[in-house]
């Protein structure tokens, strides 16, 4: 078997970026709106009822939700045959920009010239992995600018201990202030090398709302972190609240005994992502979104394993 | 806290009866501008160049919208605001030279500005982040673009729009800010969260 085909992939990366840009995923919405019932101050909770009722009009009306549809963050599986990837993800990408349509964000560093299709050199930017299961998974994460220009990284030294990435938590938050779209949602990397570290912030924020890290100091310290900063004070918008933080995730890598790396990567209420797996027989499951006959449904987080097999893309 | 709906172009004697704190909406045309349209324009001010609108005509407002070309015609899709701070630095000066009554962005902005606009009567206006679609279901019509080589997001794009809202002020013309007084509340938390976390 040659693998999975050219068009499915390309037509999967297409309907990932229209998922992604026009529903959020459901663990992201279930907290959007359990922040809206705790927000009684009257600046608060209108910014969190603008919120609630933009992710309504996107979804009905199929639009982007936030007109930032961000630089296009791919993460891939490998874990069946499949053709040049990295061709097909591009070439998703320039029809997305144009059918659903993205707004064409990707510029020369330098000269700033914009081509118009989010095509240029490393853009989109595709992470991959070994996959094990046999189906070839995508996830996409469109990144707005807003929280990324956000993002720190400090190399601190050993003898700062948990001290030192407590307080870079609070700089950070108290920098990013009103800025980043708050609720954010926190990806925060610890240990690993300099680049290993923000890499690890950011696939922090592709873990479901609600899930901990799974060694218990880990999991200590994002319990602790947010318990302390959620409260701050910024709130929706920066216009002040009891919510801060949708969430407050660190993933982690053994480092050097000399270093101390600790990074954060933010994430805007607006939390995308979406995920497909797709199997050696043709057959797309989107894990992160329901779809009936191309059509979104609400969307299920990857926790309760609900997916809508063989959907719009199905089939050979 | 009023709720004020005003004409475009407002007057200079609205804009500085407006308070932190205000709800506003706006019916008249938007020009957005963000970082490569203010460069610009200062350059074209520089240079004696003419601008490509009246900017006083309007409200500015700090947003990359996403258009589509049907035909002839542009229709909006998605603009919400963006990162006003990133503007801080040139805003002041596009306030003296150029001008503008009301700024519309997200995330407020510098003291810098806040002085600006004290001296040359303007308000800046809190929108929701990330409510494009809300935003774009205010506007009626795109009546034109100009320097769009900058491409889609930095071009000046003239919107008409109608009940633009809801916005709050959040820096007025007499030196009010909300994003001062969350600030200074945020302070007071902060002293807490670090006990919390034993720093």
């Amino acid at each position: 078997m040659a693998g999975i085909s050219d068009k499915v992939i390309e037509d999967t990366v297409v309907e990932l970026l229209r998922l992604a840009v026009t529903k959020l995923p459901a663990d992201v919405e279930a907290a959007l709106g359990r922040i809206f019932d705790e927000e009684k101050a009257p600046a608060s909770q209108m910014q969190m009822k603008a919120i609630l009722e933009n992710l309504k009009l996107a979804e009905g009306t199929g639009t982007p939700l936030c007109q930032d549809t961000g630089i296009h963050v791919f993460f891939v599986k490998l874990g069946a045959p499949c053709g040049d990837i990295e061709a097909l993800i591009r070439k998703g990408v320039e029809r997305a920009t144009k059918e659903v349509p993205l707004r064409p964000n990707a510029v020369h560093p330098v000269t700033r010239k914009n081509p118009g299709n989010n095509l240029g050199v490393h853009m989109p930017y595709i992470y991959y992995e070994p996959g094990t299961d046999g189906c070839l998974e995508i996830t996409v994460m469109p990144k707005g600018a807003g929280s990324e220009n956000m993002s720190q990284m400090a190399m601190l030294t050993p003898s700062a201990g948990e001290k030192g990435i407590k307080q870079f938590a609070l700089d950070t938050i108290l920098r990013a202030g009103s800025n980043p779209c708050p609720p954010i949602l926190i990806g925060m990397g610890i240990g690993g090398s300099a680049d290993i570290c923000m890499g690890l912030a950011k696939k922090a924020l592709l873990r479901p709302l609600g899930t901990s890290n799974p060694d218990p100091d880990m999991a200590r310290l994002e319990h602790e972190l947010f318990g302390a900063l959620n409260g701050i004070g910024i709130g929706p918008m920066g216009l002040g609240g009891k919510n801060t933080l949708l969430g407050f995730h660190i993933e982690h890598a053994f480092c050097h005994t000399a270093s101390h790396p600790v990074a954060i990567n933010i994430q805007c209420w607006a939390a995308r992502k979406a995920t497909a797996r797709i199997h050696p027989d043709g057959n797309v499951e989107y894990l992160t979104h329901k779809v009936k006959g191309g059509r979104v449904e609400g969307s299920k987080g990857e926790r309760d394993g609900e997916t809508a097999k063989g959907a719009k893309k199905g089939g050979k | 806290m009023a709720e004020v709906h005003l004409k475009l172009p407002a007057s200079e004697e609205e804009v500085r009866r407006l308070r932190a704190g205000d709800i506003v909406y706006l019916t008249g045309l938007l020009f957005t501008a963000r970082d490569e349209a203010h460069l610009r324009a200062l350059e074209f001010q520089h240079e004696g160049k003419p601008m490509p609108v009246k900017f006083t005509d309007g409200a500015l407002y700090h947003c990359g919208p996403i258009m589509k070309k049907e035909g002839e015609k542009w229709t909006i899709v998605a603009a919400g605001p963006t990162t006003s701070s990133r503007m801080n630095s040139l805003e002041p000066q596009f306030l003296e030279k150029i001008g503008a009554r009301l700024i519309i962005g997200k995330g407020g902005m510098n003291k810098g500005v806040g002085e600006a606009m004290k001296k040359f009567g303007a308000a800046y206006l809190a929108f929701t982040g990330g409510a494009a679609v809300l935003a774009a279901q205010r506007v009626r019509e795109v009546k034109g673009v100009h320097w769009l080589d900058l491409g889609m997001p930095e071009a000046v794009w003239v919107l008409d729009a109608v009940e633009f809202g809801p916005l709050t002020v959040g820096m007025d013309a007499s030196g009010g800010s909300l994003f001062e007084e969350v600030a200074k509340q945020v302070e007071r938390n902060t002293a807490e969260a670090k006990k919390r976390l034993g720093l």
